[in-house]
This record gives structure tokens, C-alpha cells and sequence, in this order.
């Protein structure tokens, strides 16, 4: 049933609603709140003296009863909690102790007088991500990953590899895009409901999805492989992420990250401090990186090199960003610090194991990298860097 | 890419499939559901390499649109009747987007297919595209257009206003509670296959009738991600009726998610694009005809119907329910004279209606005049202040009606009220529907089957409740609806911007003490409240008193 139908008479030209002048733009008339000083958000306080583009699309977009909550939150679960807990991590902020307001009949709304109420949001992303920056970035990642391949594929450059260096490709560089998935889809994604603002949450969400991209340009690179090499096994990684014993240690440990009992922080933390310069670095900084160019392959360094790139400039910078001030809290520095360091202690030697069962590969292609022990050792100080950063002190089982 | 080249991409990008060998990642989220692990449905995994430039390219149109619209001075011709409006709704949507992003790990943990996880984090993407773009729009008209005020402090105002409350209901029902009731059947299946169509097609076509060709372009690039999320839905509903032990839970769902979903979107939108518009060509569709196409013919009977030959029990009672509300029962004008009652209490301005909107309503809803005619000429005399009180403290012949619990939008078709004690409290519910699912779904156990995971209603429901005894003067200073000269009100019934014609928190302070209509009720003797009870449902229509003398 439509108007048309009913209506017979109804003129047969297209019907448009016809423009009329309004002047309802900036500016047209003065009354109260029409000067420029009103058109800024001003529920919240910037983190620098002027508010960024990014604070405005994402602070406070996911409420707290602390700040403006009036009627609180109207669904919870099963066993009463609701919302954003704040103790989904065992970290704390300053003024997360504080009780919250208790509302009821005649109390008013009870805005917050001491914005931000808690530590938690002081945290920003300094790569500022929301929507314009997240396609931007991927989109130009892939654009210029195509291109690289696209161009190394019409100058025939995959034919100066040798079967060893094949061989590695298929088995190791594959089996790589299964520990991005993995991180992408069940330590990162999976934790992006547990944090405490929206900026924690955007920020997972936004880490999560460079990770399943780069599981995915991996991927779509082995398959560009199987098309364009002669014997190139494109099923080799499965088999090599199942069976090989090099990638059993880096498999239990990324499985590991997944099954965190109840704490993002935990997770990120140990996915993003502690994993990524000891496993990941390791193997794609100091093993690929390092030992392509010797077997003629010009190609698999602009591929990993993406996802070196996603780690090195964004997804460490976020997370010391969101860590680092913790240690140094006003009120739970010393809670916070203990706990890193018990996290520190339980996740370095999981990850150092792993990374020794990774030996191995460093042997295996004609022209070999450096060897195993200094690559090692790079990423060893390169992970006590992060520690200092972070104000945290370099676990002793880092010596092992 | 090439479509074969995409074709073998999708193929290829399954060889990242999970099986854990040895650890099990932690299950945070629970569900009463239960899923066998069936057979393999579409995986419908999104190839990232086509899905970022793609995103990006909608990303340059709706950026373009933007930049075109401020140079061609869009703001001359935009319809603040229609733009007061978008105070409220940008202010409520940036929630539910990003709260269906952080409903998707839920689903990670309740639908052990992993071939649905990866469409699903894609889906995690695209709300985080949503919610951002539309904060983005909103600070773009809070910059351009002529009243930023109840724009720039948005997110405070919608946290504080029962408006924003109603809407929160489409954002925390994705995030809390059962994980597939939530960011499944309630989000996927009934909210965003069903309702967003009013949202992001109807709401934008009615947006460009008023001069506003920026919503319809953001909102259109949002719609145009929601095909994947639907597919999601689907898919994880196909899973789940392949299990029979799921059917009760699912029908409960589905009557819960429906009504909710009619009762709150239907509030909103129906009021937005009804009240909020200019344009008032007799062959413009009303949003009743809008509904009977998208919603009943377009999701119930060509997307809802196929399903019950799966087993599915289809909610056609209260389908026909949702109609009869909208058509016979004028939920819609119930809602927009509810709204206009206590702009007070509100941080937009709502325009009174003109002949030329009379004329429209009685050709589009026969009798419309007779009953709520009255009323908005009445609004129309009271919008500017002349030594006479706010309207909701005047003698319109309107009674100022009781909350429901459940959905929180007021008792307004009030023969349908209902009353129950439930958790020791006396509570007003706005139909049967609504006490059911409170009273009875979403508890431990239903129909005598426990249900440990369902969630619950919670939180101080009844916003009146908060200001209990208070001069209306402080109530909007504590809710911070006042503009910068530290009295005007941000909120006024006109559109009327000079200072002279809005009112102020003087206003305000000569006014009646403002009362709970919960904390009353449940002040009353038995008798009274059963008294009260007979009284309610017999007033109406337009919120008229009973009648004396029945
Ligand atoms: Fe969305
Ligand atoms: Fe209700």
C-alpha cells in the first residue's frame, strides 16, 4: 500500500520536495550558544590543551556511571554485573576504589564533579584511530602490497629462488598468518568487549583488525606463490603449523594468549609486550627479513615488512601508550608494576622456549642468516627497550 | 579483484581456520543455547584485500559529500524542525553502532563455528566505521548548523535524558546477558534485518525532503555494510534451529527482540520522521505505509516466514500487534504529543504543528484531528512564555502518564496498561508484552526450564524516579540542558531563536513541584492503586482523562 496507488489524482510529474531558504547555517543569529566558543564537544577534557579529531568521534561514546550515567545501566547479566567492569583486568586506575554514585529517588543525575573520575580515562591512542585513519591505512597497505606483487610477478622475480628457499617460504613464512589469526581474531577481537573506555576497546578492535589482515596478505601471497613457482606446496603450512617441531613451541604459546583467564589487560600485555619482540620480531625482523635478500626473494620482505610495520609503528605504540602510565599511576603504580612483573615472569620464559624450538629454521635455507643466538639476542634487547619504556625492570628470566 | 580472483581468495583464506591443539581459548560470555557442531554454513569470510580499498572508496564519497555541502552552504536550506531532531538521534545512535562492534566477540565465544568468527570481526569493523562517521556528521551540523546547543554536549545529555535511556536499550541489549540473545537474535535478526531499514533508508530519505543531503549519504554507506551483518544472523540462526533444544529459547527471543525493537524504534523514528518533517506532500509515504513495506512486508513476510518451515516459531500475534499499535492505536502521535509534553525535559527544540500538518495527518491517518488536533493548537499557544507555565503544567485535558519498565517509553495507549508486583515493586507496564518480559523472560528460569545465563533488567528505569520531589528549575540545571548565558534553556517548544521568546530557568522556578509517577504508585493502598489501575486504562486517546460519568 502506497499513497500513490490511492491517490488517482495525484499529478503525474515526479513529486519533489521543493527547496526552501531557511538560513538555519552558523552564524545567521545571535542568541544564547550561538557563538563559535559553543561548537566545540564539552563533555569531556582533552588530553592536550586542544581536542583532537579523534577524542571527538570516541570520547565517551561508551558511557560510565561515574560520569553522566543518570538512570545507570538498564541490562546486566545473569549474575548482576553490567556495563563495562572495571575489574575485567586485575590493573587498576586511580580512583577506581571510589564507590559509584548511588542513585535513587530524588537524587538527581550526579554528573561527575572531578572529570575523569578514574585513571582509565586519561588513555588515548596516540595513532588517533577511528574510521578515516583504519581504511586509509589498510586500504594504502594492501594497495601497495598488490603492487609489489603484481610487479615482482611480471619481472619473473620469483625465479631466482632456490627449492630451500621455497621450501621456507611455503612451510615457515605460511605458517605465520596462522599466529596473526589467531592473535587477530581470539586475543584481540575476542577482548575488545572487556575494556574499561572506549578508547581501550577501539584500539583492540583496530590492533585486531591489521592482524587479520595481515593473516589474509599472508595467505593471498602463498596463494599468488602456488600460481606462479613450479612445485610451490600451498598446503605445506598447514602441515607445518600442525606437525613441524619448530612451530609447536610458538603455537602453544599463541594458543596460550587466547585461553587468559578473564583479564584483557593480561592478554594484550603479554600478546603485545611480550610475544611480539620475542616470537614475532624474532621470526620476521631478524629470521625473513634477514635471510631473503641472500636467496634472491626481494618479494617477502615487502610483505612482512607490512605486518613488521603494523607491530613496530602502531601496535606497540598503542600499547605502551596504554600500559606504560600504569606503572606509574598516582595511586596503584606499585599494584600495577607487581602485577606486570608477575606477568613478565610467567610469559618470558613460555615465549623463550618457544623461541629456542624455533632454532632450527635458521639452518635451513642455502644462504643462512645471522645466526640463531644473535638474532635472539636482538630481540632479547629490543624487549628489555619495551621494559624500560614501560618502567618496568627487566625480568631475570630473560637471562635464560 | 577479479571475480575468480576473489573466488580463490575466499577458498584460500579458509586454510586460516582454528583448531586449537593446545589450549582452548577462555569462554567469557555465556548461553543457554546450545550448538552441536553443524555442518558447515556459508563462512561468508570477507577478503580483506577487496573489503579496505572498497570501504575507503565509501569513505571518499560521504568525505566529498561533506565538503561539497558546507562550500554549497547546505545549511541555508536544512529544516530545523527536522535538524532539532537529529539532537537526539546522532546523540543516541554512536552507542548501539559501537556496542554491536563490542557484541561480537559474544558470538565468539557461544557459536563454536569458526567459520562464522571472521565475518563476524569484520562486522566488529564496520560498527566502529559506524559509530565514529555518525559522531563525525554530528560535529559537522554541530559546527554548521545555526543552534549547536544540545550537539555539543551530546553524549552527556543523552546519558542523562529518559530519551537517551529508551535508546541505550538498543545498545546494551546487544552487549549483555544471553550472548546469542543479545548479539544475535536481538542485534542481528530482529534489530538490524528488520529495523534498520526505517533507520537508514527511510530516516535518510526523509532527511533529504528537509534539505539535509548529508545524512543520506552517511547513513547509506552504513546501510550498505548491513547486508553482511545480516548474512551473519542468518547464519548463526540456521545453526541454531538445527538443534531442537534451541526452539523455545529462540521463540522467546523473538518475542522479546521484536517487541522491543517496535516499541522503541517506532517511538523514535516514527516520531522523527512523522513530527520532524516539513515536507508534507500527500504522496510522501507515512511511516505507517513505510512500516506495512519494509518491515511487514519486506522482514516479516519474506525473510521471517521461509523460517518457520525450520522450525522456527514466528511471532505473528504480535507482528499484527505492532501493526494495529501503529495504525489503530496511534502509537506513533502518542509518542511525538508525549515528546512535545515534556520538551522541558529534553535538549532540542520541538516545533509546534501548523494547519499544513493537520491537513496532512487527517489525510494520511483519518480522524488524526479529532483526537490530538486540540492538543498540538493548544502546544502552538503555549510555546512562547506569556505568564503561563510549560504545557505539561496547564490544563490541556492530558494526563501525564506512567512509565513502562520494560521499554521505559511511557504507558501511552493507555487501555493497554498493565500493573504487576514484581522484585517487590509495583510496576506500570505499557502492554502485556512488556510485563512478560520482564515478569517472565528475562529471569533463571522460564517456562520451567533454567535459563542461568539470561539477563536482566536493571538500573533506576523510571528517570522521574531521579527528580522526585524537585522544582523543574534545578531539574535542568542538574541535567546541564541550559545554553551558555547560564539560563536560557536549551530545550524550547518553538523554533524561535530570539532570546526574548525562549524560556529560562526563571520559568521554570514558578512552576508546580514535579513528582514520580513509580514512587506515587507505590506510595498507594491496594485500593488505591486498583482504583488508579481502573482510571488509567480508560483514559485516552491523546492522553485525555477517563471519562466522569462511565
Ligand atoms: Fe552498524
Ligand atoms: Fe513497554
Amino acid at each position: 500500500m502506497t499513497t500513490t496507488e490511492s491517490n488517482p489524482s495525484a499529478p503525474t510529474e515526479r513529486s519533489v520536495p521543493k527547496p526552501v531558504f531557511t538560513d538555519a547555517e552558523a552564524g545567521a543569529k545571535e542568541f544564547p550558544d550561538s557563538s563559535p566558543a559553543a561548537r566545540r564537544y564539552n563533555y569531556f577534557t582533552p588530553a592536550k590543551r586542544k581536542q583532537t579529531h579523534y577524542e571527538d568521534v570516541t570520547v565517551e561514546v561508551q558511557p560510565d556511571p561515574r560520569h553522566y550515567l543518570a538512570q545507570g545501566w538498564i541490562y546486566g547479566f545473569a549474575d548482576g554485573t553490567n556495563g563495562y567492569p572495571l575489574h575485567w583486568t586485575k590493573l587498576k586506575a586511580w580512583g577506581v576504589d571510589e564507590p559509584e554514585p548511588a542513585r535513587g529517588v530524588g537524587t538527581g543525575a550526579m554528573h561527575v564533579q572531578n572529570w575523569p573520575a578514574h585513571g582509565w580515562h586519561e588513555f588515548r591512542d596516540p595513532n588517533e584511530e577511528w574510521e578515516q585513519s583504519l581504511y586509509r591505512y589498510n586500504a594504502n597497505v594492501v594497495r601497495q602490497l598488490t603492487q609489489n606483487v603484481d610487479n615482482a610477478r611480471h619481472a619473473k622475480a620469483f625465479e631466482l629462488w632456490t627449492p630451500n628457499w621455497i621450501r621456507f617460504v611455503e612451510r615457515n613464512v605460511g605458517a605465520w598468518m596462522h599466529i596473526e589469526h589467531i592473535l587477530g581474531l581470539y586475543v584481540f577481537a575476542a577482548n575488545e568487549r572487556s575494556g574499561p573506555t572506549n578508547m581501550h576497546n577501539t584500539a583492540m578492535a583496530v590492533n585486531s583488525t591489521r592482524k587479520i589482515r595481515f593473516a589474509q596478505d599472508l595467505a593471498l601471497y602463498n596463494l599468488t606463490l602456488t600460481e606462479e613457482i613450479d612445485g610451490f606446496d600451498g598446503t605445506a603450512h598447514v602441515e607445518a603449523w600442525n606437525s613441524d617441531a619448530e612451530w609447536q613451541g610458538a603455537r602453544k604459546v599463541c594458543e596460550a594468549l587466547t585461553a587468559v583467564q578473564d583479564d584483557w589487560g593480561e592478554a594484550i600485555f603479554a600478546a603485545n609486550i611480550v610475544f611480539e619482540p620475542l616470537i614475532g620480531e624474532l621470526f620476521r625482523s631478524n629470521l625473513v627479513m634477514q635471510a631473503a635478500a641472500g636467496n634472491g626473494d626481494f618479494v617477502t620482505p615487502t610483505v612482512m615488512g607490512a605486518g613488521e610495520f603494523d607491530y613496530a609503528q602502531r601496535d606497540l605504540r598503542w600499547t605502551i601508550a596504554c600500559f606504560g602510565p600504569l606503572a606509574e599511576d598516582r595511586e596503584f603504580a606499585a599494584h600495577n608494576k607487581e602485577l606486570m612483573q608477575g606477568w613478565l615472569s610467567h610469559w618470558v620464559p613460555q615465549a623463550l622456549e618457544a623461541a629456542r624450538t624455533m632454532q632450527p629454521m635458521w639452518s635451513q635455507a642455502d644462504h643462512k642468516p645471522p645466526r640463531f643466538e644473535d638474532a635472539l639476542d636482538r630481540a632479547k634487547s629490543r624487549f628489555a627497550g619495551i621494559c624500560r619504556d614501560l618502567n618496568l625492570d627487566t625480568p631475570e628470566e630473560l637471562k635464560q | 579483484m577479479s571475480r575468480q580472483s576473489l573466488a580463490k581468495a575466499h577458498q584460500k583464506i579458509q586454510e586460516l581456520a582454528w583448531e586449537p591443539q593446545y589450549h582452548e581459548p577462555y569462554m567469557k560470555y555465556g548461553t543457554d543455547y546450545t550448538f552441536r557442531k553443524a555442518a558447515k554454513k556459508d563462512p561468508l569470510k570477507q577478503v580483506l584485500r577487496s573489503y579496505f580499498p572498497m570501504e575507503e572508496e565509501k569513505d571518499h564519497r560521504v568525505y566529498g559529500a561533506q565538503d561539497g555541502a558546507i562550500r554549497g552552504n547546505m545549511f541555508r536550506q536544512v529544516q530545523e524542525r527536522w535538524l532539532e531532531w537529529q539532537k537526539l538521534f546522532l546523540s543516541i545512535i554512536p552507542l548501539p553502532e559501537i556496542s554491536a562492534a563490542r557484541s561480537m566477540p559474544m558470538l565468539f565465544h557461544a557459536v563454536p563455528n569458526p567459520e562464522l568468527h571472521n565475518g563476524q570481526a569484520i562486522q566488529m569493523i564496520d560498527e566502529v566505521r559506524h559509530s565514529t562517521i555518525q559522531q563525525n556528521l554530528k560535529r559537522l551540523y554541530m559546527n554548521n548548523y545555526i543552534d549547536p546547543a544540545g550537539f555539543n554536549n551530546s553524549l552527556r545529555n543523552f546519558q542523562t535524558d529518559y530519551c537517551g535511556t529508551i535508546g541505550r536499550q538498543f545498545a546494551e541489549g546487544f552487549i549483555t546477558g544471553d550472548a546469542i540473545t543479545a548479539a544475535s537474535i536481538y542485534l542481528t535478526i530482529v534489530a538490524e534485518t528488520a529495523f534498520t531499514n526505517t533507520l537508514f533508508v527511510a530516516m535518510p530519505a526523509e532527511a533529504a525532503a528537509n534539505g539535509d543531503y548529508l545524512l543520506p549519504t552517511v547513513f547509506h554507506s552504513v546501510q550498505s555494510d548491513e547486508s553482511r551483518h545480516i548474512s551473519n544472523g542468518y547464519a548463526t540462526l540456521l545453526m541454531a534451529l538445527s538443534d531442537e533444544d534451541n526452539r523455545q529459547l529462540l521463540e522467546r527471543d523473538l518475542r522479546y527482540a521484536w517487541w522491543n525493537n517496535h516499541r522503541v524504534v517506532d517511538a523514535a523514528i516514527g516520531t522523527f520522521i512523522e513530527y520532524g518533517t516539513k515536507d508534507r506532500r500527500k504522496d510522501r509515504e507515512s511511516y505507517a505505509e513505510m512500516w506495512r513495506r519494509w518491515i511487514y512486508d519486506d522482514y516479516y513476510r519474506s525473510y521471517l516466514l521461509p523460517l518457520e518451515k525450520y522450525g522456527l516459531v514466528i511471532p505473528h500475534d504480535l507482528v499484527e500487534e505492532s501493526w494495529k499499535q501503529i495504525w489503530e492505536k496511534g502509537y506513533v502521535h502518542e509518542v511525538a504529543q508525549f515528546f512535545a509534553t515534556g520538551w522541558l525535559a529534553n535538549y532540542w527544540r520541538i516545533d509546534g504543528m501548523t494547519d499544513e500538518d493537520f491537513e496532512w495527518f487527517e489525510y494520511k491517518y483519518p480522524g488524526w484531528y479529532d483526537k490530538y488536533g486540540k492538543w498540538w493548537e493548544n502546544y502552538s499557544r503555549l510555546a512562547t512564555p506569556n505568564g503561563h507555565n510549560p504545557i505539561i503544567f496547564e490544563d490541556v485535558d492530558y494526563v501525564y502518564p506512567h512509565r513502562c519498565w520494560t521499554c521505559m517509553v511511557p504507558c501511552l495507549v493507555r487501555e493497554d496498561m498493565v500493573m504487576q508486583e514484581v522484585d517487590g515493586q509495583w510496576r506500570t507496564y505499557c502492554h502485556e508484552v512488556c510485563r512478560w518480559t520482564d515478569a517472565e523472560a528475562f529471569r533463571p528460569t522460564y517456562q520451567g526450564r533454567e535459563t542461568p545465563n539470561m539477563g536482566r533488567l536493571v538500573g533506576h528505569r523510571e528517570w522521574e524516579t531521579l527528580y522526585h520531589g524537585w522544582n523543574f528549575a534545578d531539574v535542568v540545571k542538574d541535567m546541564g540542558f541550559v545554553r551558555d548565558d547560564g539560563k536560557t534553556m536549551t530545550a524550547q517548544p518553538h523554533l524561535n531563536l530570539d532570546p526574548k521568546k525562549m524560556w529560562t530557568l526563571d520559568h521554570m522556578r514558578r512552576c508546580p513541584t514535579f513528582v514520580s509517577p513509580n514512587v506515587t504508585l507505590n506510595e498507594m493502598t491496594d485500593a488505591e492503586r486498583e482504583a488508579f489501575r481502573a482510571d488509567y486504562v480508560r483514559q485516552g486517546p491523546a492522553g485525555r482523562p477517563a471519562p466522569k460519568d462511565a
